[in-house]
């Protein structure tokens, strides 16, 4: 088992022509995803490496039957290449792209309020469920699959690199993942940690999840508040930007420390909300692997 | 980007905000005729900085006659004003904002921010003005009204009228209260602002409202289609390195400690950034080369590291995603033999074709210190920054 994506999911990816779309839609295809089709308006009818590229989502989702969508569009077009997702009832949209304006995003969630898509994104590296030679995988993203295996422990990031890095340590020490997902630097985003955690909760293939959180915004202490009222499974945190000033975005859009009080999104109001909701916080990055198999054997 | 003062207030006026008129000096000499179009004093000469705290720090001044006008942005003009915000080197100050000064009877926040929480844009307005809102929304929360509005459609004017009456604009002050807080909104959209804040609003001598001082912080994802606002943006609030770093596409903040950091990714650089203050060691700066940096960016990354003096030890830690781990030590090798080594450097490489990349690092001779992992790294530079290699 594994939340949001499995074996049979078929993805679509928008912007298939471009550099980015389509050396990553071949990569998910190597590791074993359905990619079913491109859409790049005005290439309708040729093809990616195979791929059958549509001039709209519309179309493309009527010819191949696809419920998951790949989006590698360019920043000004992005939130409208999102909400043409939506409007097909495309059920998955994960959205790579970086840079989108925010006002866009806030539009773009105003949208999704009606609609029964769900979004990963934007600014994120997508989610993967591992699979092996046993078990075919899933991957919907940019996300470097070989660092992966397939197992019980669930993972949700803010970030990219660190979540290779986690997951990377989880996987030398044996610890398979059910499923790996990237939901963003972003301030306005789709899914949130929470969310994502009451996916894991209620999904019977993950034992404990990881969370990988970083400065800026609630996202962990509304996560921690979900830990101590509504979950059981067993909740690892690492939180990023101990070091981080105040007032500066630390690369990611949605990175930032905002003033000094309550709310600032500093990163000790988040590691004492999380502690104090009883969630195992790790503190170094180094030992985010031996802390969760130490964990786990204790649980 | 944060815009000025001035620039704040000409967006705000130009969507119906009443504010206190003014005009921008570059020169003393602009001063006389400036205060003729404003007419009788007393005047406020105020400096255009891009950070706070102007006011305790002699960058904001009340004058009554021409010649203390003149004087007064004397002091200020081509010079740079350290305030408790600026640190210690302060900014450089190129133009005064000179206003016909008001009589303020009463003050009021406002201001509309973009809401995490809600996905949307919000207005905040509190009755006391010129306060700090974070705090005062922390100590007394009821004192603040925060009201989420629609992004597509802004405020409501309905949502504008119960923000005036929360701030006490009632009676003849409503009406030209929602058409502000109308103003405000309008702004936020039009601008790709990612805050628009007017502290104070002052009720002033009439009971009339004014704008007396602005702050907008404008979304950098949007400059493709906020060319105007970006073509007069002003980057003197960042320091030299980072001016280079950002025209490289480099995401770049400097620090006060002795360790450089060239990373790929945010949350791997902090994380990084994190492990070196558990392990003894301070950063001395965030550096992003990204998930898919080129050669020339690394080479520029590695550049800014050197000119830095602060740096006693630089460390690199590259997860290979996308990015391949031989290509990126072939690009730290090109960036060593262009710009020199003369200070420990730190290695560690992980994921894609790490390993190679390793053996590139081994075989090429230079002082190169390969690190096994990240606790490794961490240790191993920390000791070289404090000279035990």
């Amino acid at each position: 088992m594994s939340i949001l994506v499995d074996k049979d999911t078929k993805v679509l990816v928008q912007g298939i022509t471009g550099e980015a779309g389509s050396y990553h839609a071949k990569g998910c295809r190597d590791y074993g995803t359905r990619i079913v089709g491109g859409v790049t308006p005005g290439k309708g009818g040729s093809f990616v490496d195979g791929i059958p590229v549509f001039d709209t989502v519309r179309e493309a989702v009527e010819k191949t039957g696809a419920d998951a969508t790949l989006v590698f569009v360019p920043p000004p077009f992005a939130a409208d290449a999102i909400l043409e997702a939506a409007d097909s009832e495309v059920r998955l949209i994960v959205a790579v792209t970086e840079g989108i304006p925010v006002l866009d995003m806030a539009r773009v969630k105003a949208v999704l309020r009606s609609s029964h898509s769900i979004l990963i994104g934007p600014n994120c590296p997508g989610l993967i469920t591992p699979g092996d030679e046993g078990r075919p995988g899933c991957k919907v993203g940019i996300l470097p699959g070989s660092i992966h295996r397939p197992g019980r422990i669930g993972v949700v990031s803010r970030s990219g690199t660190l979540t290779y890095e986690a997951v990377w340590q989880l996987t030398r020490r044996g610890v398979g993942q059910s499923t790996v997902v990237g939901i963003g630097g972003d301030p306005v985003k789709g899914l949130g940690l929470t969310e994502v955690l009451a996916l894991f909760e209620k999904d019977s293939g993950t034992d404990a999840v990881l969370l990988i959180g970083e400065i800026g915004g609630a996202d962990e202490e509304e996560a921690a508040d979900f830990f101590r009222t509504r979950m059981t499974k067993p909740l690892f945190a690492f939180v990023a930007g101990r070091t981080a000033p105040e007032g500066k975005r630390m690369g990611h859009a949605g990175a930032i420390v905002e003033g000094g009080g309550k709310g600032s999104g500093a990163w000790k109001e988040k590691r004492d909300a999380l502690a104090a909701a009883g969630v195992k916080v790790i503190e170094s990055a180094a030992e985010i692997g031996e802390a969760v198999l130490r964990g786990l054997k204790s649980v | 980007m944060k815009l000025h003062e001035y620039q704040a207030k000409e967006r705000l006026a130009a969507a119906g905000v009443p504010v206190q008129s003014g005009l921008v000096a570059e020169k003393v000499s602009q001063i006389p005729s400036i205060l003729k179009k404003l007419g009788r004093g007393p005047w406020v000469v105020k400096a255009q900085i891009l950070s706070g705290g102007r006011g305790k720090a002699g960058g904001i001044e009340i004058v009554k006659t021409p010649r203390r006008a003149v004087e007064a942005a004397g002091r200020m003009l081509g010079k740079s004003l350290v305030t408790a915000q600026t640190g210690p080197a302060g900014l450089f100050v190129h133009r005064v904002l000179v206003c016909k000064a008001v009589d303020i009877e009463r003050e009021i926040y406002a201001a509309v921010v973009m809401d995490r929480r809600a996905g949307r844009p919000a207005l905040v307005v509190s009755a006391g003005g010129g306060v700090d809102v974070e705090t005062l929304a922390a100590a007394s929360p009821e004192k603040v009204l925060k009201i989420a509005f629609d992004p597509f459609r802004g405020l409501d004017r309905f949502q504008a009228r119960r923000a005036a009456l929360f701030a006490g604009l009632t009676g003849e002050l409503c009406v030209p209260a929602v058409e502000a807080f109308l103003g405000l909104s309008q702004t936020f959209l039009s601008s790709d602002a990612l805050l628009v804040e007017v502290n104070p609003l002052s009720v002033v001598k009439g009971n009339r409202l004014m704008a007396v001082d602005a702050k907008m912080v404008v979304d950098d994802n949007a400059a493709f289609r906020q060319k105007d606002l970006f073509a007069e943006g002003d980057e003197s609030c960042l320091a030299p390195s980072e001016r280079r770093a950002h025209k490289k596409g480099l995401s770049y903040i400097p620090l006060d400690g002795s360790i450089g950091c060239l990373v790929n990714g945010a949350g791997l650089a902090m994380a990084t950034m994190d492990l070196l203050l558990l392990h003894g060691g301070r950063p001395s700066d965030f550096l992003d080369v990204g998930g898919g940096a080129h050669v020339d960016q690394v080479t520029e990354a590695f550049r800014i590291l050197l000119t830095d003096k602060k740096v006693k030890a630089i460390l690199v830690n590259i997860f290979g995603g996308i990015m391949k781990g031989d290509v990126i030590a072939q690009g730290l090798l090109d960036a060593v033999k262009k710009s020199g080594l003369d200070r420990p450097l730190v290695v560690r490489l992980e994921g894609n074709r790490a390993e190679e990349g390793r053996r590139l690092l081994n075989e090429a001779g230079l002082r190169i210190v390969a690190a096994a992992d990240l606790a490794d790294a961490a240790e191993k530079v920390v000791a070289a920054s404090k000279g035990n290699p």
